[in-house]
């Protein structure tokens, strides 16, 4: 039995109800972004399950989890922290934002903190040019923008952030 | 016919049908317009850019809205300011394409400069040199120097295999899909794709096995580069050190063509070995395909276990003889059985074998059969393919019915070929007792309960229901009978009523109509159009008989009640490669050579006589089964001479009507084919081989006393009573079959189960899949391991055929849940 | 100032609110026109006000849906919400800020070419206004604003908001078609154009949010309205994007044909540091480079007037460099932005932003000869005209038009 679709009937069943019924594959995106939503990442489980719901192979879901980059197929850490480093917020300068949160980390953008609880990462334009600098954290599916930032800002926020997700754990 | 279309390529003015791309376009008047992406059987995509041409068209004046003129009243051809790419592009009336401008070329140039930024250079040790897509035309069209630092190139893992079959190089791959296409498109397995994006592009197969496919050999035909490889050649040979020996794939009744790639080694003293097995062209048969059975399974001819010495029973034991010894024995005791005797051909020998044996026991007016658990030949030979026939021209207004046959595992290429009419437009209706492939295809589903054929058949005939109306009322209606569920005599009688229906609704004795039977073996269809049919029964036959004269064919494995009957017969003949189950029971036992070694010809289930040639030498000892018999006739005072296998083919076409004018050199005419393959032309129909040597002859239909339909008696099954089982035979592609057995690579695709089984009987008998069962028949105690299956119907036990458990008809059987370790078992 | 229609939440609070918007007018215009009945009247007039597309390519809307075939249904529309281009950030104000003016938009360009099914796609990161614009859509299901049936004329209208992953070439129309289908974002070939062959291989029309949002001003108060504003050609407002090196970024809607100098000293109250502007990229990351020259900041920023530099208004993103910036730095950015989104289908664009990355990180870095700047610029060449779909082709916009232009930048890194 598919347990994604025992665990989310009523979402499944909705975003299904989406698309022409000679269409299921084209439910395949959305289902992926539930998957992730519920565990952070999309495991080979979770890739067949949403092949069995959108009829096609599990080769054809690995693809475009592949393709997509917010789509991630093995845990990192719980908070993903993504600055843009694209023109407009390098000209305002991200770059320098960029290295203080990497060295108060300790990591290299790319890297997962040794408590597993944040990764740096850095991305290209998330249409906020005019509040740069900034950054987006993703946590699970739930994406939240930051603008405006300062590194000290952003730390607190981190701070106060890991509480959060340990507390949840 | 589509309308013409005049263009010019090159300054030559070119006839096409409208609608052809310009890269065929330019093929076709033999101008070459380098492509990696595009291939003539996939769909267009236009991706890696490298067949950029110039195309121009005839202006129009805005004005007047007629064609624009120069000066000297030619029409004023306009250009775009950008190349255009020739394999997306349909050729319009009046184009000029240039493709060898100097434009041109600098595209080329600049395209393989690009795709060499990432491409490692290891072709010194790459399987694909020498008959490699990019580096011949990086020579012809390429850069002669990078400018790109070798250290900045992209890397990819080498090595990396995609299940047992096929290897891959990432580093070697240039994306242009093409693998990924053809596992979609043409065969529907999607089991490889793209995985990451941009220049971090990589294949991955997540399926489980690695590229689960039956058809995933041709990838590596395809791949324009050495990305994808079979774990069966790689590192085998370079290409130019082989030759190419043209044969017939034996493993199914397709009867796909090919070639066995044949080289001499040290390490078999000096011999000729086969190296690897590339498809053969035949657009009438398999196109440019082969299944992956048919092109990793011809180890069995390499086994160490195959005869190489007659032998001849001495006080009980089987003891090693010299020909002239077994032969006069074999002879003597067929003198004294006289017309007692009683000859078994087996599917697999070619028409040369069946027709000895036939001539053979004419002379001793003895009895001769062919052995075969499927029945209903004798009306393939009236009312089956005619000249002419070839699935490929059928489409909207013709109809397919496939009754009782899983085609995705009975015969691969035959699947492809009715799904690819289907996607053509063509009526496809599927009939069976459980889901098969086949029937996403289908635009009309039948399924039944297995013991209902009959009343399926016949409701059918009455025409009544929309899949009768569609069959009856098509211009061009093909039905595939097959064997799923089915005995020799059930068949019989389905092939019979098929028959019946096909003259009646006048769909027989024309080309794409009538009926192809879906046989178990190569060449059944040829042992019918000779006369060699089956009995009613093989054990009454075989009990009868005071000696048996046995070829190619292993009874006393198959069925427990024959098994008796060949110990009770006076004595018994074997001709095999192996020792089989009723060679271990025989005489006098022959040594013969496989079709790798042999001249010789079949017959398909599409009634097409293929010639095949000698791949490789004999193994020491050995003969081919016609000779032997002709031996033997000598030493029964010569009552005829086959002196060669020509010369037996040639009697054959002397006796036997719809062989008529045939002969060997007709059976080796070839003509041009589309689209081009092999040689100068791998790079566009990839690495397949143009045939040079014969594309086969469809036979006459066989005339005299046509379809006189009796009465048909159409065996009930024996039904279960409390506490039994109803067993089915079925066919799997994979098998522990004689010659699958000496293939390593496939054993891990033959499949885990024995017995197929619906979940819900499964936990009644508290079985998990992989579970032990013994199935009890009479005296018979067999046990194998089970699949759990949704696909298989409730209440039935699905036996696989050739994986050891003899179950020749449905029966009732009894079943036990099992401890103790399977020793029958794969 | 002109009046601002595209961003009047800024003047009207809480206007994303649907009881703020209705109570301002909001939906009358799509009630009229459903019940009136005339699809044929609505594109009409949408030709007539001369709108062209805001996404980049400046196609005329009406004409764009005039090519849907009559005789294949269904018909579908997309808005194309993926927003996506660096220095692009006016879709993501309009919804978050003014939604329901986009999705009356939307709603009335369905009606137009009589689609009962609409998609929005969103790019990956707008998964918060995702799901604020999904509620917002019940929302209206449960107001009778959407639904079947509408106000009992037969019309019936549903939308489906659908969310991307992170892929900037979805923003191409054929490629963004392919994600919805459920398949990698690439590019599909053309012909047949998404007008006859489109999403589910159905007549689709595909319109940014922006343009999108323009519809219901010019439908409910006419061409000849709308026309008032902006130039012959290029008529209207549109929200120009500005960032980079100045005092006060930020989307700011202008009539079209408002000049360069008026945008960036006037609204963007000048350069930083009031330092000396040096270079205008009018388009984003695929904009070919303006030398900031008093002329070019004279020149009116319409789809006429832009290309007359060399370059393309595009999505109007106009991001400012001063001459603090040296345009290696720029060119190695943009060039670094497509490899990433390369799609990886044609070779000369996953291959050619490979090598070009490889090149600009060296001329950056110092670890380039003078020859790499010439090598840099025949890899451009070599990819120009070549590729399957535009983004190909902007990777190289930078880099030509700055080797170009500055090459003197690219030579100060790399002699030492
Ligand atoms: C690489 C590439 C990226 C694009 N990105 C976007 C985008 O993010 N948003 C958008 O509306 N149009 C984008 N476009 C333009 C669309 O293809 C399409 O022209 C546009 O959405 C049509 O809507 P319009 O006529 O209303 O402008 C992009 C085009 C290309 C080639
Ligand atoms: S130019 Fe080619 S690789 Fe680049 S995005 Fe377009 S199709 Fe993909
Ligand atoms: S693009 Fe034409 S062959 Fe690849």
């Amino acid at each position: 039995m598919n347990s994604l679709a025992k665990k989310y009937p009523e979402e499944t069943a909705r975003i299904l109800a989406q698309y022409p019924a000679d269409q299921k594959r084209a439910a395949i995106m959305p289902l992926l972004h539930l998957v992730q939503r519920d565990a952070g990442f999309i495991s080979l489980a979770a890739m067949n399950d949403v092949a069995g719901l959108a009829e096609v192979s599990v080769t054809d879901v690995a693809s475009i989890v592949g393709y997509y980059t917010l789509f991630h197929d093995h845990p990192e850490g719980k908070i993903r922290l993504q600055v843009c480093t694209d023109v407009a917020c390098m000209l305002r300068g991200a770059s320098d934002y960029l290295k203080a949160i990497s060295e108060s980390l300790g990591i290299q953008p790319g890297e997962t903190t040794p408590d597993g609880l944040v990764t740096l990462e850095e991305v290209k334009c998330l249409a906020a040019c005019d509040r740069a600098p900034m950054f987006q954290s993703q946590i699970g599916a739930e994406i939240e923008y930051h603008e405006n930032q300062t590194a000290e800002k952003t730390l607190d926020w981190l701070q106060a952030m890991k509480a959060s997700v340990k507390g949840g754990e | 016919m589509d309308k013409l279309v005049t263009l010019t390529i090159d300054g030559r003015s070119v006839q096409v049908p409208s609608g052809t791309l310009v890269v065929d376009a330019a093929k076709m008047a033999g101008i070459t317009i380098p492509v990696f992406c595009y291939h003539p059987k996939l769909e267009p995509v236009g991706m890696c850019r490298l067949c950029m041409v110039d195309i121009g068209r005839p202006a129009v004046d805005r004005a007047t809205g007629q064609p624009a003129l120069n000066e000297d009243g030619t029409p004023k051809i306009s250009f775009g300011p950008k190349l255009e790419t020739a394999c997306t592009t349909p050729v319009s009336e009046g184009m000029v394409v240039w493709g060898a401008t100097e434009k041109v070329m600098a595209e080329h140039k600049d395209m393989l400069e690009f795709l060499l930024t990432s491409h490692p250079l290891d072709c010194p040790v790459c399987d694909k040199g020498g008959e490699c897509p990019l580096q011949d035309q990086t020579l012809k069209f390429g850069p002669g120097v990078s400018r790109y630092i070798y250290d900045e190139k992209h890397h990819g893992r080498k090595n990396l295999p995609l299940g047992d079959l096929i290897v891959l190089d990432r580093e070697r791959c240039i994306q242009c899909a093409r693998c990924i296409r053809f596992q979609d498109q043409i065969v529907d397995d999607p089991v490889i794709g793209f995985f990451q994006r941009g220049r971090s592009l990589e294949i991955i197969s997540y399926s489980d096995p690695g590229f689960d496919s039956v058809f995933s050999g041709n990838t590596t035909d395809i791949c324009p580069v050495g990305a994808l490889t079979t774990s069966d050649f790689r590192f085998g040979a370079r290409p130019w050190e082989m030759k190419q020996k043209a044969s017939i794939c034996t493993q199914c009744p397709v009867g796909c063509n090919l070639v066995y790639e044949v080289r001499r080694e040290a390490k078999s003293g000096g011999k000729f070995v086969i190296k690897r097995v590339l498809p053969r062209q035949n657009e009438a048969v398999n196109e440019l395909w082969l299944c992956d059975k048919g092109r990793f399974a011809y180890h069995f001819t390499e086994s160490s276990e195959r005869l190489t010495t007659p032998l001849v029973r001495r006080n009980g034991e089987l003891t090693p003889a010299s020909w002239d010894e077994a032969l006069q024995a074999a002879a003597d005791k067929i003198r004294t059985a006289g017309e007692n005797l009683v000859a078994l051909a087996g599917g697999r020998l070619l028409n040369e074998d069946m027709y000895a044996i036939k001539a053979l026991s004419q002379a001793q007016k003895a009895k001769a059969y062919l052995y075969s658990r499927m029945g209903g030949g004798n009306w393939v030979t009236r009312a089956g393919m005619t000249p002419g026939s070839n699935l490929a021209s059928l489409g909207k207004g013709s109809a397919i019915l496939v009754f009782a046959s899983d085609l995705h595992q009975e015969a691969p290429i035959w699947w492809l070929r009715v799904k690819q009419v289907a996607e053509r437009g063509a009526k496809l209706i599927v009939a069976s007792a459980r889901k098969t492939r086949l029937e996403k295809f289908a635009s009309h589903k039948i399924r039944y309960a297995y013991g209902e054929e009959e009343s399926v058949l016949r409701s059918l005939l009455e025409g009544e229901s929309e899949a009768a109306k569609a069959f009856v009322s098509s211009e061009n209606s093909i039905f595939f009978l097959g064997s799923d569920g089915l005995g020799a005599a059930q068949t019989a009688a389905a092939a019979e009523l098929a028959a019946e229906w096909l003259v009646r609704s006048d769909h027989f004795g024309k080309p794409n109509n009538g009926l192809i039977p879906v046989w178990q073996t190569a060449n059944e269809q040829g042992a019918w159009e000779m006369g060699l049919e089956t009995p009613s029964s093989f054990e009454q036959t075989l009990s009868d008989a005071m000696g048996l004269y046995i070829a190619g064919a292993d009874p006393a494995s198959e069925d427990p009640a024959l098994s008796d009957a060949v110990q009770r017969a006076g004595f018994v003949i074997v001709q095999d490669l192996f020792l089989t189950e009723t060679a271990k029971l025989a005489d006098v036992v022959f040594p013969v050579q496989t079709v790798m070694e042999r001249d010789g010809s079949l017959v398909t289930g599409e009634r097409r006589v293929q010639r095949l040639y000698p791949a490789v030498p004999a193994l020491e000892g050995t003969k081919p089964d016609f000779m032997i018999t002709a031996e033997i006739a000598v030493k029964l005072g010569a009552m005829f001479e086959l002196p060669s296998p020509e010369k037996a083919f040639a009697a054959l076409a002397e006796d036997v009507p719809q062989f008529k004018g045939l002969d060997y050199a007709r059976l080796a005419e070839a003509d041009v084919q589309w689209p081009p393959t092999g040689g100068k032309d791998m790079y566009f129909g990839g690495t397949a081989n143009k045939n040079t040597q014969g594309v086969g002859v469809t036979l006459e239909r066989k005339t005299e006393d046509t379809p006189e339909t009796t009465a048909v008696a159409f065996p009930a099954l024996s039904k279960p009573v409390e506490g039994e089982w109803l067993a089915v035979p079925v066919t799997s592609l994979y098998n522990a079959g004689l010659l699958m057995k000496a293939s390593d690579l496939l054993k891990n695709r033959t499949p885990r189960g024995v017995f197929m089984m619906n979940p819900e009987d499964a936990a009644r008998l508290n079985l998990t899949a992989g579970g032990l069962l013994t199935l009890q028949q009479g005296n018979f105690h067999g046990s194998g391991t089970v699949d759990v299956k949704n696909d298989v119907p409730q209440g039935v036990l699905l036996v696989r055929r050739e994986m050891n458990i003899p179950l020749e008809h449905p029966s009732a059987v009894r079943l036990a849940v099992t401890e103790h370790e399977s020793n029958l078992d794969r | 100032m002109s009046e601002l229609f595209l961003l009047r939440h800024r003047e009207i609070p809480g206007l994303n609110q649907l009881k703020t918007y209705t109570a301002n007018g909001g939906f009358e215009t799509w009630m009229q026109t459903v019940k009136a009945g005339k699809p044929a009247d609505v594109v009409q007039v949408v030709k007539d006000s001369g709108l062209r597309g805001r996404g980049g390519a400046g196609f005329p809307t009406g004409v764009k849906w005039s090519f849907l075939p009559n005789n294949i249904w269904p018909h579908y529309v997309v808005a194309n919400a993926d927003e996506s281009e660096p220095g692009t950030f006016k879709d993501r104000e309009i919804l978050e800020l003014n939604p329901f003016q986009f999705l009356e938009g939307l709603m009335l360009a369905s009606f137009a070419v009589q689609a009962n099914d609409s998609y929005i796609y969103f790019r990956g990161e707008f998964s918060e206004i995702f799901r604020k614009v999904e509620d917002r859509v019940r929302e209206l299901e449960e107001k009778g604003f959407l639904g079947d049936n509408l106000f009992g004329t037969g019309y019936s209208l549903h939308l489906h908001p659908v969310l991307g992953a992170g892929a900037y070439i979805c923003g191409e129309e054929t490629a963004l078609l392919e994600s919805i289908e459920g398949r990698l974002g690439q590019p599909r070939l053309r012909p047949p154009f998404p007008a006859v062959v489109g999403l589910f291989g159905k007549p689709t029309v595909i319109n940014n949010v922006e343009t999108l949002t323009n519809l219901p001003l010019i439908i409910g108060k006419g061409a000849a309205y709308f026309r008032s504003q902006g130039t012959d050609k290029s008529p209207g407002t549109k929200i120009f994007c500005l960032s980079g090196r100045v005092k006060k970024p930020g989307n700011y809607e202008l009539p079209l044909g408002t000049t360069f100098r008026e945008l960036i000293y006037t609204h963007g109250e000048g350069i930083l540091n009031d330092a000396k502007i040096k270079v205008i990229m009018p388009a984003g990351a695929s904009s070919f480079l303006i030398d900031a020259t008093e002329a070019a900041l004279d020149t009116p920023m319409d789809y006429e007037s832009v290309p007359a530099l060399g370059a393309q208004l595009g999505s109007a993103s106009v991001i400012v460099l001063d001459e603090t910036v040296n345009v290696s730095d720029l060119v190695n950015s943009t060039v670094h932005f497509f490899k990433h989104e390369s799609c990886g289908k044609c070779t000369p664009c996953r291959e050619g932003t490979y090598w070009m990355a490889h090149l600009t990180d060296r001329i950056t870095s110092g670890k380039a000869g003078r020859e790499d700047i010439d090598l840099l610029k025949t890899v451009a060449l070599q990819m120009q005209n070549k590729c399957f779909c535009a983004l190909g082709e902007f990777s190289i916009s930078a880099v030509l038009s700055g080797i170009d232009k500055f090459r003197a930048d690219f030579e100060a890194r790399v002699e030492k």
